[in-house]
């Protein structure tokens, strides 16, 4: 058996199936102990990642390690992994109670039995030890794969959507669950899920991928509030992006000419250093104020807004803004009482603090990674 | 719905047939047919051969035979008979073992290893069937007889005295039986093992299996029903089997079916050869079912 513990590591791992590449040089390195988010379309390369992690697949290209072990060649029984797949892949054989305890008889664990009645507890189904798979529905046998994996104990688990089938309540329980688990166990677990609110209240470290390649990678935070591509600022959340010509330097900000308006981005958050760029504002970070109302000094703000959608969602209120070059922004304003109610056909001008927005390379797709409501779930 | 992309697939609920009125309707009427084909063709013939077994055993081709109810012709049958039995159960059982383990790495290679060339191998596990069983059966007098390159390998090698033979011995009559059974070995093993989610095999490596521990707890027992239909289907038959006895053997290799094939074609002793075969039925189904019990598939498929 290899080294158990350790930081999990690819480097420049190639995975392509004939001419299609699934995974392109990937290097990543998901320390030990972490809750860490794979995070990304359907077809991006997740399971295929996971599935190189866990010996299924072999890469094309680089390598992967555990601690300073390269683990590439080793055959999958022999590492310290476990893998939950996103089809569940329970032994229909066998009992539940059979399932959960298959890999602890393989390695002649001794209190197995105890370990077992155990997981099964912790996944609320000791009333189901006897049955077969095909007895149990959908999310129960989501919870009898993550048992059965889960009960090892390995160095790393992977975690191929493990809760897709749950419904909302019992996801949420169970994602503060694996969170206990985790925390408790501290082992490594390598959470794949298209779901980004999952993501990011479970995770650590989160990296975005997107046909075969990691857009960007860090905590929830920085990549809500920094991100780096078009992509990852649709992907999780909701960008507000404008088309904007750096035009200079101010101290530690770029200044950026946005139809005719000028306004200062902070170094920090600049993607691109001259030239055409994407000016994003989260739409929650813009505030709608009614026209010549107040002073902004200070602030950044775009003029000649006219309100053109109201909608009331209770905890805050949705505003779409038209804007005299034709783009519609997105305005989440709070219902704390602070904010004037607007209304239909209001001329506005919209406000944010420079520390708010972010500045991205103008040869992205605007629209990479935008989600529908649907897709959204 | 405007866009698909990133959509989990939703499993299809399994439906719950919530109407089993429906199901108590007609439905029944389409066993018709097939229950009047067994009752003419199966049921009616079993129940004429059971009486024949009971006829008087002293009658004759010319004079017609009586019904006494004489049930001591099992009893004869049994007494005269009982070396042919032994021989006709221990000849099937090595053939069928022989067929399960040549057949199941083959069947396994089909289903697992085979690529693209899966369709072309199952078509050569059929191909005997094109020519006649008999006709096959035949050639195998040429491959194993005394001047054949089978039996001259063999002396070469030492395996065989060089005044051995291979024609008209036990080892001929099985390599027979196991040659003409091979494919109904092979072709259940296949549909089952074709069956097996190779995630799961995934799964059990995943799971600390080597792949023989993988192969003994997960392929081997989801191929289960493969390997009881698999026997059934070769040892049943091998059992009653004469040709391969009648072509390559000899008297002293003879099964119960030639007996039975004589006493029915040529002695016309027809309580001889009906009490024989029911009792080779009635043999032949109590090892089935105490088989079938101990290998414990509800699920036989
Ligand atoms: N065995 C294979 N042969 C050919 N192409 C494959 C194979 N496995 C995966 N692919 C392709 O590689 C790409 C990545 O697949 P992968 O299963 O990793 O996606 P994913 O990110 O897990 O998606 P999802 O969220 O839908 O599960 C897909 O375009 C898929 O069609
Ligand atoms: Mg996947």
């Amino acid at each position: 058996m290899a080294e158990t513990s350790g930081d999990l590591r690819f480097e420049g791992i190639t995975k392509k199936f004939g001419d299609f590449v699934a995974v392109d040089d990937l290097d990543l390195t998901v320390p030990q102990g972490s809750f860490f988010a794979l995070l990304g379309p359907s077809g991006c390369g997740k399971t295929t990642s996971l599935r190189m992690a866990a010996g299924l697949e072999e890469p094309t290209a680089g390598r992967v390690l555990i601690g300073e072990t390269d683990i590439t060649g080793l055959r999958p029984y022999k590492r310290p992994v476990n893998t939950v797949f996103q089809s569940y892949a329970l032994f229909p054989h066998l009992t539940i109670f059979d399932n959960v305890a298959f890999g602890l008889r393989r390695r002649g664990v001794q209190d197995f039995k105890k370990k077992t009645q155990d997981m099964l507890e912790l996944v609320q189904l000791d009333g189901y030890a006897a049955r077969k798979p095909t007895q149990l529905s959908g999310g129960q046998q989501q919870r009898v794969a993550l048992a059965r994996a889960l009960v090892n104990e390995p160095g790393v688990l992977l975690l191929d959507e493990p809760l897709g089938a749950l419904d909302l309540k019992l996801r949420r329980q169970m994602q503060i669950e694996l969170k206990r688990i985790q925390t408790d166990v501290g082992i490594t677990f390598v959470h794949v899920t298209h779901d980004q609110e999952e993501a990011m209240t479970m995770a650590d470290t989160i990296a975005v991928m997107n046909h075969g390649v990691i857009e960007q990678m860090g905590t929830p935070a920085e990549l809500y509030e920094n991100p780096r591509t078009t992509f990852v600022a649709n992907f999780l959340g909701q960008s507000n992006l404008i088309m904007a010509t750096v035009t200079g330097r101010s101290g530690d900000s770029l200044v950026v000419d946005c139809e005719g308006q000028t306004i200062e981005v902070e170094a920090s958050r600049s993607h691109v250093e001259s030239g055409r760029a994407w000016l994003g504002v989260r739409p929650e970070k813009l505030t709608a104020v009614p026209t010549g109302r107040e002073d902004h000094a200070g602030a950044n703000v775009l003029t000649g807004g006219k309100v053109s959608d109201v909608s009331f969602v209770g905890v805050s209120t949705q505003y779409l803004v038209a804007m005299p070059w034709g783009e519609e922004l997105m305005v989440f304003q709070q219902n704390t009482g602070q904010h004037t109610p607007l209304g239909h056909g209001d001329t506005v001008d919209l406000v944010w603090s420079p520390g708010h927005a972010f500045l991205l390379d103008a040869k992205q797709d605007a629209h990479a990674g935008m989600m529908t409501p649907e897709d959204d779930e | 719905m405007t866009s698909t992309a990133g959509v989990p697939p939703v499993a299809p609920e399994p439906v719950v047939d919530g109407e089993t009125s429906r199901r108590r309707g007609w439905g029944w009427l389409l066993l018709v047919p097939g229950m009047l084909w067994l009752a003419v063709f199966f049921l009616f013939p079993t129940v004429q051969l059971v009486f024949t077994s009971l006829y008087d055993p002293s009658g004759s081709y010319e004079t017609g035979y009586a019904m006494t109810w004489h049930f001591g012709n099992y009893a004869d049958a049994v007494r005269d008979n009982f070396t042919l039995f032994v021989r006709s159960f221990m000849y099937a059982g090595i053939a069928t073992v022989i067929c399960l383990s040549l057949g199941y790495p083959l069947a396994y290679a089909i289903a697992f290893k085979a690529g693209r060339w899966k369709n072309f191998m199952l078509v050569l596990v059929i191909a005997p069937f094109f020519t006649s069983f008999l006709l096959r059966t035949l050639s195998w007098r040429t491959i194993l007889s005394d001047q054949g390159p089978v039996t001259s390998f063999l002396q070469t090698i030492a395996v065989l005295p060089d005044d051995g033979r291979l024609l008209a011995t036990p080892v001929a009559v099985i390599a027979g039986l196991v040659y003409n059974f091979m494919p109904f070995m092979t072709l259940p093993l296949y549909a089952s093992l074709d069956k097996v989610d190779y995630r799961l095999i995934e799964a059990a490596g995943d799971l600390y299996s080597s792949p023989l521990t993988g192969f003994r707890r997960v392929t081997f027992p989801l191929s289960l029903p493969g390997v009881v239909s698999g026997t059934l289907l070769t040892f049943i038959p091998a059992c009653g089997d004469y040709i391969n006895a009648e072509l390559l053997g000899t008297p002293k290799q003879y099964m119960v079916g030639n007996r039975i094939q004589a006493a029915f074609l040529t002695e016309h002793n027809y309580p001889l050869a009906a009490s024989l075969s029911i009792i080779l039925m009635a043999v032949v189904v109590l090892m089935v079912v105490f088989y079938v019990r101990r290998a414990g598939t509800e699920e036989l498929v």
